[in-house]
């Protein structure tokens, strides 16, 4: 302690002081220009499709989002052929397999996760809670291989015996195994949400006359919603950009069909499965670049539509309260 | 300071090693297929040179021809040629690729050990994976959908199997992609009305179909013999690619691997050798 005193003393503290405040800012806004140089660069590798003609012929704007006649005689069609004699870059059927695993997911976590947290925050006693919560979180550290190789050995089998599927790796396969992924992110934030709700609504609550299943339905959970969504949104952000799992349990068949139990491609497994091998600086390469963009934005999006219900919820509570 | 000395000495013999290493080190990059080959023969060469050293690391053909073409590698394994673009890049690029076979590699069509049918012929495939046969009632077997598995679109396997036997055409859009040969041995051994192939080293737990190129041929099973003689009809080259014709050491390590002892090596970790003329047939004077 002695030594600490006599330093803090020295004149050349004030400099230390100072110096130390710098780096933690820069660590601060090392994040930041993170995203934004991650972004700008990923950008920059899908420019060639807006600006170089001899790309554009393969693959343009136009040839990714609308139906094409690839063949003469042959109806137009959404396809994602991009190794073929004719590339075909269409995006749909790759939108169709993201969004299509992410609601399965969606399904399957937030019922599961929210109710979960309900229980875990409002009903469990001290000591199922101090089990429960920990095995839950503790399922966000299963490295997301290891969920997508359940999937793909364990999952699919049951699932095609106990549903007697034709297509044994599937989008419902993928969905539960994204969900499992998604559920401690939804669990953890919509507890917390939960337990932060004064305990003074509670016990107000409490001596209206409501029961514990009011207080909680009725009391706690439109007051932790804003929490509780924000969760919501995480999960879904989490469901969308997950790779390795959609990539072992999903099949990859770019099909367009909204059965949830035929296989999907997403956006983040073509991109994995596709950008080891591609020719640098070919169409193929810079439609690549133009998917991380749009998930980029997609997740950005998303994230962003959250954080703004939150605020007005938070608002709109706050002017109830 | 004390505790700063020992981490910056360590740094510095580290950085001196690898400055030492780097000037004879040959490195070899590319296809999944040949990387055990690759190291297997890295680790042999090594035995017998003690001066040689070789790195060898996979990441799939194209990565290795990328790197070949930026001067990242000495040697490139590739399961397929080199595409016409990437020529011609080399040619900007001024590289000179020189190929040479170094093994041989069958494409098996694994079925389903409960699958009744037991061989296809190259219009019956060729109809399964691009869609127009969707049962395999269609082709002698159950009546029960076909379900396609494959390899991404980035591995030499999926290329090597739509250039042979599609004959170029597309893929069925239901195909189900799966990363590596391994997952697809796998899905096709939990699913009785699978379909799918690969490499013949790594198939365990299902059955080899006999494949027949015409419709009059005999039907052929995968093997090492039947891929070495050229029977068997969907068999490829494994290549290394270097820039300019080898020369120095090199050449002496292509010529090793191309000798009776580095064929053998090949064998005896399920490749399959080259025919014996053959193998001399390319050996650098």
């Amino acid at each position: 302690m002695q030594d600490m005193e006599k330093f803090q003393l020295k004149p050349k503290s004030r400099f230390r002081e100072y110096l130390g405040e710098k780096i933690i800012m820069v660590s601060a806004f090392t994040a930041l220009i993170g995203v934004l140089l991650i972004f700008v660069f990923i950008f920059k590798e899908a420019v060639p499709i807006f600006t170089d003609p001899e790309i554009q012929e393969e693959a343009s704007l136009d040839k990714m989002v609308f139906k094409q006649q690839y063949y003469e005689g042959r109806d137009p069609k959404f396809s994602w052929q991009p190794n073929s004699e004719v590339p075909k870059y269409s995006l749909f059927p790759l939108f169709i397999g993201t969004i299509k695993a992410a609601m399965v997911a969606m399904l399957f976590a937030v019922p599961l996760g929210i109710g979960a947290a309900i229980y875990s925050s409002e009903f469990a006693s001290r000591r199922v809670r101090e089990i429960i919560k920990p095995v839950i979180e503790l399922l966000a550290a299963i490295p997301s291989v290891v969920l997508g190789f359940f999937a793909l050995i364990i999952l699919a089998t049951f699932l095609q015996n106990v549903l007697g599927l034709t297509f044994r790796l599937n989008t419902l396969n993928a969905g539960i195994a994204l969900g499992l992924a998604a559920i401690p992110i939804i669990f953890t934030v919509a507890e917390d949400a939960m337990t932060s709700v004064p305990q003074s609504l509670r016990e107000a609550s409490t001596a209206l006359g409501a029961n514990a299943w009011q207080v909680s339905f009725m009391t706690v959970f439109p007051a932790a919603l804003p929490g509780i969504s924000a969760g919501v949104v995480l999960g879904f952000g989490r469901a969308v950009g997950e790779t390795m799992i959609v990539l072992m349990a999903s099949g990859n068949a770019a099909i367009i069909s909204t059965s949830i139990f035929d296989s999907g491609r997403t956006f983040s497994a073509t991109i994995a499965a596709e950008l080891g091998e591609v020719v640098f600086g070919s169409a193929h390469y810079s439609v690549l670049f133009f998917l991380g963009t749009l998930l980029f934005v997609f997740t950005f999006a998303i994230n962003l539509g959250g954080d703004m219900v939150l605020v007005r919820l938070k608002q709109k509570l706050q002017g109830k309260t | 300071m004390k505790k700063l000395i020992f981490p910056a000495v360590l740094m510095l013999m580290l950085g001196s090693v690898g400055i030492l290493v780097a000037g004879s080190t040959i490195t070899i990059k590319g296809s999944d297929t040949l990387v055990r080959l690759g190291q297997r023969w890295a680790e042999e060469y090594m035995k017998r040179n003690e001066d040689a050293v070789i790195q060898v690391s996979g990441g799939g053909s194209g990565t290795g021809i990328a790197a070949l073409l930026n001067g990242a590698t000495d040697i490139c394994e590739a399961s397929r040629d080199m595409k016409e673009k990437e020529y011609k890049k080399a040619e900007q690029l001024g590289i000179k690729p020189y190929r040479v076979s170094v093994a041989l590699d069958g494409i098996a069509v694994f079925l389903n050990e409960k699958n009744p049918i037991n061989e296809f012929s190259f219009a019956q495939l060729k109809g399964m994976y691009t869609g127009a046969i969707t049962n395999w009632k269609e082709v002698g077997g159950n009546d029960a959908r076909i379900i396609l598995y494959g390899r991404e679109n980035n591995s030499g396997t999926y290329a090597f199997f739509k250039k042979k036997v599609l004959n170029k055409e597309d893929y069925s859009d239901y195909t189900q992609t799966l990363p590596g040969t391994a997952a697809v041995v796998n899905a096709v051994s939990k699913d009785v009305n699978g379909i799918g192939y690969g490499g013949i080293a790594w198939a365990k737990g299902v059955k080899y179909a006999a494949v027949r190129k015409l419709d009059n041929d005999p039907a052929i099973k995968p093997s090492p013999e039947t891929v070495s003689n050229g029977s068997y009809p969907i068999s490829r080259d494994l290549y290394w690619f270097f820039n300019g014709e080898p020369t120095g050491r090199l050449k002496k390590l292509v010529n090793w691997a191309l000798s009776k002892e580095g064929q053998k090596i090949a064998e005896d970790i399920d490749y399959v050798p080259l025919p014996e003329e053959r193998a001399k047939a390319q050996m650098l004077k």
